[in-house]
């Protein structure tokens, strides 16, 4: 973990991986959208608008997976110092914002056909509004500060506090008699979905996943260009 | 322990001999639940059905007015940096302050709920269960309360940007505070809501000093 924490070493592993994972975004997300719009099954009972869940579940899925990336970034970072560890969590938090808020759009826009209402105050819809929140507190607790180090700091330190939302978000279908539906991919005794609606979900998680990695690339890569740009006015300032 | 109940001392005596502090957070929940029978009307049907939720999301409102003053003032004067320097745990410390400040502006709240509760003509059956109830959640909201203060201290806009940090993480005891008042007031069992916050209240007090204690020291470096 040490070895990438110098920002050239870290540069040419990113250059390495991001036509890769660009490539897998582009090919996973073209595939995964024309099979789950197009080819895959209606469902016998919600008909076409099964085909939002395609979208909805990889971005609740990239939500949680992108603040737990974020909490473990910060833990190094406050732990080890760690100087790319902060920039990666730094980078995460907008990237996880948007797919929890793309999450809560499209689940809203399910919820209207099918339960009759855009929105409904139970566990899942509520923990996962709260890691809007959370999200959004983070960014706004980093850009408070004069002192951007410190703010940074005070914002990793956010991020493991908030982390306890993420098992509760995970669980509530499970704890409180919810009307959205409990977990259904990842369980005990295997998925209970269709193959032919499984596999197209899963190209397109892999498709997300791909997305935010080549975006968590481009947005450390550009935060140490940021950092670079700075120390180079600062030296013409003062040479 | 010496320690932990110096610092509950030094707090409660500047709270009482500085400051009105104590007793703005107390009016300011008064006022806000007055202002609600002029809202939603005075009907004792309405009133009655939203009396718990009400004095809940004020309570909430009002202890967090007086969290940035939790840290500010000893981050201002320099105690902050002496309090960091002592042998003692420093999260210890933080329950003091805390403790401190519960006893300043939880508890004057947990004796004005009731007589606010006559007013919102709240079910006679719910009165004992709504003390029970905010005496399990108002230390669990200053515990919380005081990781949003440590970590906005030397912010930009503080105030504004606590509740921000804050209020997400105050919902659950919201959830179940109410619902356990609710529940009294319809006759049903309130052992589960009540278990619940006191488990709220075990678990922020094992995690939160401790968190609270790690962003007072970023605070200080």
């Amino acid at each position: 973990m040490h070895r990438f924490a110098n920002p050239t070493r870290f540069l040419r592993l990113a250059d390495a991986i991001l036509p890769w994972s660009i490539a897998a975004t582009v090919l996973a997300l073209a595939a995964g959208l024309v099979w789950a719009l197009v080819f895959s099954p209606a469902d016998y009972q919600q008909g076409d608008t099964v085909r939002i869940m395609y979208l909805h579940v990889p971005a609740a899925w990239m939500g949680l997976f992108a603040y737990t990336a974020m909490a473990v970034a910060s833990a190094v970072a406050l732990i080890w110092k760690h100087p790319l560890a902060d920039l990666a969590a730094k980078a995460s938090a907008p990237v996880g914002a948007c797919f929890t808020f793309l999450c809560l759009v499209t689940g809203s826009l399910w919820g209207k056909p099918m339960w009759g209402t855009w929105w409904v105050w139970d566990a899942r819809l509520t923990s996962m509004l709260i890691l809007l929140f959370l999200y959004l507190g983070y960014m706004a607790l980093q850009g408070a500060f004069d002192d951007p180090q410190r703010g940074q700091k005070a914002a990793a330190v956010l991020a493991l506090v908030g982390f306890v939302n993420v098992p509760i978000i995970k669980f509530s279908v499970d704890w409180w008699n919810t009307l959205h539906q409990p977990a259904s991919v990842v369980k005990m005794g295997g998925p209970a979905i269709d193959p032919a609606m499984l596999v197209p979900l899963l190209v397109m998680t892999i498709g997300f996943k791909a997305y935010y990695v080549t975006l968590l690339l481009l947005r450390i890569k550009a935060e140490v260009a940021d950092a670079k740009i700075r120390a180079l006015r600062l030296t013409e300032i003062h040479g | 322990m010496a320690a932990f109940l110096a610092i509950i001392r030094r707090d409660l005596r500047l709270a009482l001999r500085q400051g009105s502090d104590s007793l703005m957070v107390v009016m300011f929940f008064v006022l806000t639940v007055v202002l609600f029978p002029f809202g939603v009307g005075p009907e004792t049907g309405v009133l009655e059905r939203i009396a718990a939720g009400v004095l809940w999301v004020t309570a909430l409102l009002a202890s967090m007015l007086s969290l940035d003053r939790l840290f500010q003032a000893d981050y201002e004067d320099g105690s902050l940096d002496l309090i960091t320097l002592s042998p003692v745990p420093l999260s210890l410390l933080v329950m003091g302050k805390v403790a401190a400040h519960w006893l300043t502006t939880g508890l004057p709240l947990l004796l004005a709920a009731p007589v606010l509760a006559v007013l919102l003509h709240l079910n006679q059956d719910g009165f004992l269960i709504l003390i029970v109830a905010m005496l399990l959640g108002t230390p669990s909201l200053s515990l919380i309360g005081a990781v949003g203060a440590a970590l906005v201290l030397g912010a930009r806009r503080g105030g504004v940007l606590l509740s921000l940090l804050v209020l997400p993480l105050y919902i659950p005891i919201l959830v179940f505070g109410v619902s356990a008042v609710d529940a009294a007031v319809m006759g049903f069992e309130v052992r589960a809501q009540l278990l619940v916050l006191s488990a709220f209240f075990l678990a922020t007090l094992a995690l939160c000093p401790w968190a609270a204690s790690a962003a007072l020291r970023q605070a200080v470096e």
